[in-house]
């Protein structure tokens, strides 16, 4: 009735046995309904699930969310002093925002495209997701003249600062996603069928919660930003 | 009957190099014990500063030799600086908490056994685990080098001083307190001594702590979820993991707003933003014009937003390590497994709600203060339910007094001492004399300083044997919690007294008010208290390391215990489970169970009535002594 | 051992429960109006807070001693608890629990949600690191105009009034605080630089100064005497000594000291601080 539990010297005998491959996943135990014997989603070459690496994109969402949280209240209570001074959303913004909402749809074609086995589009899309990325940025940097053509500075009140600084921590996740976006496309370049970590649908997959989220979050304070001015 | 195999993932290959295999591991077990010994290190250095504190009370204007050599500026001719002892406080706090409760308890612990309990080979990203660490340590030289950068003048005035914002030479650190209120800690060197320099590096040494730890926080969560081996529900998991489950997600929601305000604040202090800064301050005689429209008040909500869930995060890993030792050692399961999993969320959940109760006199609304003020004392439920089945454990058990269990049992003594007067501060009405008294640090010292303290303890003299394949000293052991258990009530019971006739906090000393005269007999007690207690702790020092060379020998499960970490070689081989993860088919706390030939029966075993009919691998019945 | 450590816990608890029940140290009398009700709010919540200790500790020392392990053929009694027990206790301690936080309520509502009732004597409190400024407004019942810009340390005028302002004329600052027995006192509390607290334990009263902020509360004082005034956040190196004192005096006595102009007020305080005597401390 040989359990796992065993004396010393088994355990060595099966040490040495340990060396490389694997034959079969050890299964997920997953929810409160019982074990994970249904584990074959697991592939052992590639290592954890899809919807493992899923759960870590959301966790990594949940932290950006919160950040953002902090610094979102942060601005709704400073916007409150009397002494601020009336800030003109600049028309940049504006179209920056309507750039960012184009690029969740190409992101999506692109990932939907993968879903239908068609590499090539999933390619082209997500360069043009990757190119409307980077026109957003300049856009961003261009709202930063015109703020500064209408006298608002960074440091003029805090109300201001959150001008410059949620389009600048917004454009520093961005940037993130626009270097994984890249990766993704040159990987994709190279033919690569499996990738090393995850099937590529998977990180299609990723990428695109991601930068959804990154659109979320930006119409979130460019409306927080229009409405509390 | 063959057990059933699960040929193991390989996910990468046991390390060759001693740079591999001990300096940049990929494997959580050596992370872990390196997170075990940085906050090793960090204790020594916390511990060190509040003695120093502790004497300066005390004894005023006694000459400290060594503190003048050090310390030429600080302390001159001996005698400490008003700043040079608020710095101690800022430091103390800020390395305690940080560097020594959110790291050893889950970083740690954590680390070393989350993947072990639920049967996998390692956390899901080992790489990013490995980071989580370094990084850790990189926050940690910053905030040490403030020590340096405030504390030598030579340093405080040369070219890296001036560029880090301007070292005092007579201090060791920022004074604002841990909790560095805004604008004492945002206006720079215009409000005080160690306020350049120190404080700067303080705020990015907690930024950095803040990644760290989210990089932790990911790979907690993603572990738990999606690498519970074959048989390993949730339900079935030991009530240690679903401890450093919620202390994840709480890191994971609440570092966020501590690194957002932390931002915020390093700008207002390097950039002349005003966030924190309202317009009109006066410094010396002179306006401070550059600043206009900031709250000092948003501070300390962003601040205790993050500083709430933080307590819990350093005493709920504690409360699992005490759960499970107390079940192991009782040889009874653990009392309302669920409704302990429960008050673990309630817990969790609930102190996201109440980070006002810090902030009842500060300026903030007082119907919020009130509104705080409920939801605080509506958590003090989930933690009495926890003692009710901590007792109800230890009831009609049949308990082996062996050291961790001595210090789980210590434990739960010391939470109920120190979260029972949460009744009184979370009172609106009440704090209003107790606010900034000693009777706050009293409550907190007793839940976080020394409980959750007292759970590292338990899990050290517990889980060494598997970490280093040898016991601790079971004499020096028990030495160990005998004095430190008596030391610390005395070091912390009188406080609260001290508080009540009211004593302020982070005063350097006592003598300008009369009204304190009558607490000195009390504040040499608690001194000379803190100097043994910390003193013993020198023994536990010299257990652990003797121990790793010369401990006596523990086999694979010493203490009988059920869970997975106990069917493993001890220690555990590079992918935890020589190659053959385990299956499960029980619950964690299986004791006592009728009809079962040992009073244990393990969560792998799959026939309870044949359990363990051979001997047991390991020491069998050594493992325990009365 | 078990029977040790009962012993040991029986002990440290009997130790720390009897230094509150000696009261050597405990608050010192109180001398403002809602003082009495704060009191019984406390002792109440103590109570409650020493029989659940007591009754913890006591619990846990029960067990130790009597289930310590006797042998090997000894084994626990095997449960997994008790939802009956699990509902009841949360119950109880939820009822209990909840029940002392809206209590602990009613003073601070008394407090802090009415604003300070008509003909309050008002006092305003400015800050600095690390003295105590306290702005009277003189016979005309008028603050002064103040301002950060025209503040001058060197020339005490440490708050910044504005000595062109008509209504500033009979203005009167001072470091300690003088207030009349019996009457509701508004502060309006201010900082110059960074967070303070302002704090009198026999008030049983503390509240923050918060730069930025025009804070104001109010409260009632009932016996007159001569009291220490301290500050209870940390505001810098010399916290520990932003020390003053609180003057409550007869109503007749602190009508006649409102009256006096700067420097003939001056002089008088310095004759009243004299003349009180500091409450008398257990030692």
């Amino acid at each position: 009735m040989a359990t796992t539990v065993t004396s010393t010297k088994t355990a060595e005998k099966r040490k040495t046995r340990s060396g490389g491959g694997s034959k079969f996943p050890g299964p997920n135990g997953k929810g409160p309904k019982g074990n994970g014997n249904g584990g074959g989603k697991r592939d052992p070459r590639r290592g954890l699930s899809p919807e493992a690496y899923r759960v870590t994109m959301w966790v990594v969402i949940a932290a950006i969310v919160m950040m953002f949280a902090a610094l979102s209240s942060a601005y709704i209570i400073l916007s409150f002093d009397q002494e601020r001074r009336l800030v003109t959303m600049p028309p940049m913004f504006f179209l920056s925002t309507g750039i960012i909402i184009l690029s969740s749809f190409t992101i999506e074609t692109a990932k939907r495209s993968l879903k239908r086995e068609n590499e090539a589009r999933y390619r082209s899309w997500t360069i043009a997701t990757l190119v409307l990325g980077l026109f957003f940025l300049a856009a961003q940097v261009m709202g930063w003249r015109e703020l500064a053509a209408q006298g608002v500075y960074f440091r003029s009140h805090p109300h201001s600062t959150f001008f410059y600084f949620f389009t600048g921590v917004h454009g520093v996740h961005l940037l993130g996603g626009i270097t994984g976006l890249s990766y993704l496309a040159i990987r994709g370049r190279r033919g690569g069928r499996a990738g090393k970590l995850m099937p590529q649908e998977t990180s299609a997959g990723l990428m695109s919660l991601y930068w959804h989220t990154m659109d979320a979050l930006w119409i979130w304070l460019f409306l927080l930003l229009l409405i509390l001015k | 009957m063959s057990s059933e195999t699960h040929e193991a993932v390989h996910r990468h290959e046991a390390p060759k190099s001693f740079i591999r295999k001990y300096i940049f591991s990929l494997d959580h077990k050596v992370i872990g014990i390196q997170y075990i010994i940085l906050a090793l290190a960090a204790v020594v250095v916390g511990v060190t500063m509040s003695v120093l504190m502790r004497l300066n009370l005390s004894w005023p204007g006694t000459k400290w030799s060594i503190l003048g050599t050090l310390f030429p500026t600080g302390a001159p001719g001996g005698i400490m600086n008003p700043d040079f002892y608020l710095s101690l406080v800022t430091m103390h706090g800020t390395i305690m908490v940080f560097f020594v409760l959110t790291t050893a308890p889950q970083g740690g612990f954590g680390n070393y056994f989350l993947p072990i309990q639920i049967g996998a080979e390692d956390m899901a990203f080992p790489f990013l685990n490995m980071m989580s660490f370094w990084v850790t340590f990189v926050g940690f030289i910053v905030i040490l080098a403030a020590i340096f950068v405030e504390g030598n003048t030579t340093i405080a005035t040369s070219a890296l001083g001036v560029w880090l914002g301007g070292g005092s030479g007579s201090t060791v650190g920022p004074i604002g307190g841990w909790t560095g209120y805004a604008p004492l800690s945002a206006v720079g060197v215009a409000a005080g001594p160690g306020q350049g320099a120190g404080m700067n590096l303080w705020i990015v040494s907690i930024a950095i702590f803040c990644i760290g730890s989210l990089l932790g926080a990911l790979n907690f969560i993603t572990t738990l979820l999606n690498m519970r081996t074959r048989g390993m529900t949730l339900m079935r998991m030991p009530l240690t993991c679903w401890a450093w489950f919620t202390t994840a997600v709480l890191a994971l929601l609440s570092f966020p707003v501590l690194l957002g305000g932390g931002i915020l604040l390093l700008l207002d202090r390097t950039v002349g933003t005003s966030f924190f800064i309202p317009g009109g301050l006066v410094f010396g005689s002179s306006v401070l014009n550059t600043h206009t429209g900031g709250s000092p008040i948003l501070w300390q909500h962003l601040f205790w937003f993050f500083g709430h869930p933080e307590v819990y995060i350093a005493i709920l890993p504690g409360m699992g390590a005490t759960s499970h030792i107390l079940s192991t050692f009782a040889r009874k399961p653990i009392f309302g497994y669920r409704a302990m999993v429960f008050a673990i969320f309630a817990i969790g959940l609930l102190g996201f709600f109440v980070w006002g109760h810090h902030m009842f006199i500060s300026g903030m609304s007082p119907y919020s203060a009130m509104t705080f003020s409920i939801l605080t004392l509506s958590i003090g439920v989930p933690s009495a339910v926890k003692t009710f089945n901590w007792l109800g454990t230890l009831w009609g058990a049949r308990i082996r007094f062996t050291t961790p269990m001595l210090f789980a049992i210590g434990f739960v003594s010391l939470f109920v001492a120190g979260g029972i007067t949460g009744l009184v501060l979370g009172q609106t009405s009440l704090d209003l004399p107790m606010h900034d008294t000693y009777f706050v640090p009293a409550h907190f010292h007793l839940v976080m300083g020394v409980a959750s303290i007292f759970g590292m303890f338990a899990a050290i003299y517990f889980w060494f044997p598997k970490m280093f394949g040898r016991f601790m000293n079971e004499r020096l052991g028990k030495f160990h919690f005998w004095l430190t258990f008596i030391g610390v009530y005395c070091i912390f019971v009188p406080m609260h007294t001290m508080g009540m006739v009211g004593m302020p906090r982070r005063y350097s000393q006592f003598t300008e008010y009369r009204f304190l005269d009558s607490i000195h007999p009390l504040v040499i007690f608690v001194s000379i208290a803190a100097i043994i207690t910390a003193l013993v702790q020198l023994v536990f020092y010299f257990n652990l390391i003797w121990s790793v060379f010369k401990g006596k020998k523990a086999g694979e499960n010493p203490w009988e215990a059920t869970t997975l970490e106990w069917t493993t070689a001890s220690p555990p081989p590079h992918d935890n489970f020589a190659g053959v993860l385990p299956v499960v088919y029980r619950g964690p706390y299986e004791f006592a169970v009728p009809g079962a030939p040992n009073d244990f029966v393990m969560q792998t075993e799959p026939d309870a009535s044949k359990a363990g009919s051979e001997e047991v691998g390991g020491n069998g019945h050594n493992g325990h002594k009365h | 051992m078990g029977r040790a450590l009962a012993v040991i816990i029986w002990i440290l608890t009997l130790g720390s429960v009897s230094l509150f029940f000696v009261k050597k140290w405990w608050f010192p009398e109180a001398i403002s109006a809602h003082a009495a009700a704060l009191d019984r709010q406390f002792v109440l919540t103590i109570i409650v807070v020493g029989v659940a200790f007591t009754a913890a500790q006591v619990g846990l020392g029960y067990v130790v001693w009597k289930y310590r392990d006797r042998g090997p053929n000894d084994r626990a009694v095997y449960t997994h608890g008790s939802n009956r027990l699990e509902v009841v206790w949360t119950i109880v301690t939820a009822v209990i629990f909840i029940g002392l936080a809206v209590m602990g309520q009613s003073v601070w509502a008394s407090l802090h949600f009415n604003k300070a009732p008509a003909g309050a004597f008002q006092v305003e409190v400015v800050a600095q690191q690390f003295q105590w400024n306290f702005h009277y407004a003189g016979k005309d019942g008028v603050f002064g105009r103040t301002d950060p810009n025209l503040i001058d340390d060197s020339a005490t005028n440490y708050i910044g009034l504005d000595e062109t302002d008509p209504n500033a004329k009979d203005d009167v600052t001072h470091t300690v605080i003088a207030i009349p027995e019996g009457r509701p006192i508004e502060l309006i509390l201010r900082s110059r630089d960074v967070i303070h607290n302002f704090w009198v334990p026999q008030l049983r009263f503390k509240q923050d100064l918060v730069p930025g902020m025009n804070i104001r509360v109010h409260f009632t004082a009932n016996r007159p005497g001569k009291y220490e005034l301290a500050c209870a956040e940390l505001c810098g190196q010399f916290h520990y000594r932003m020390k003053s004192f609180m003057l409550v005096l007869p109503a007749a006595e602190h009508e006649a000291l409102m009256a006096l102009p700067q420097d003939q007020f001056q002089t008088r305080i310095t004759e009243l601080l004299a003349k009180y005597e500091l409450p008398v401390y257990q030692q």
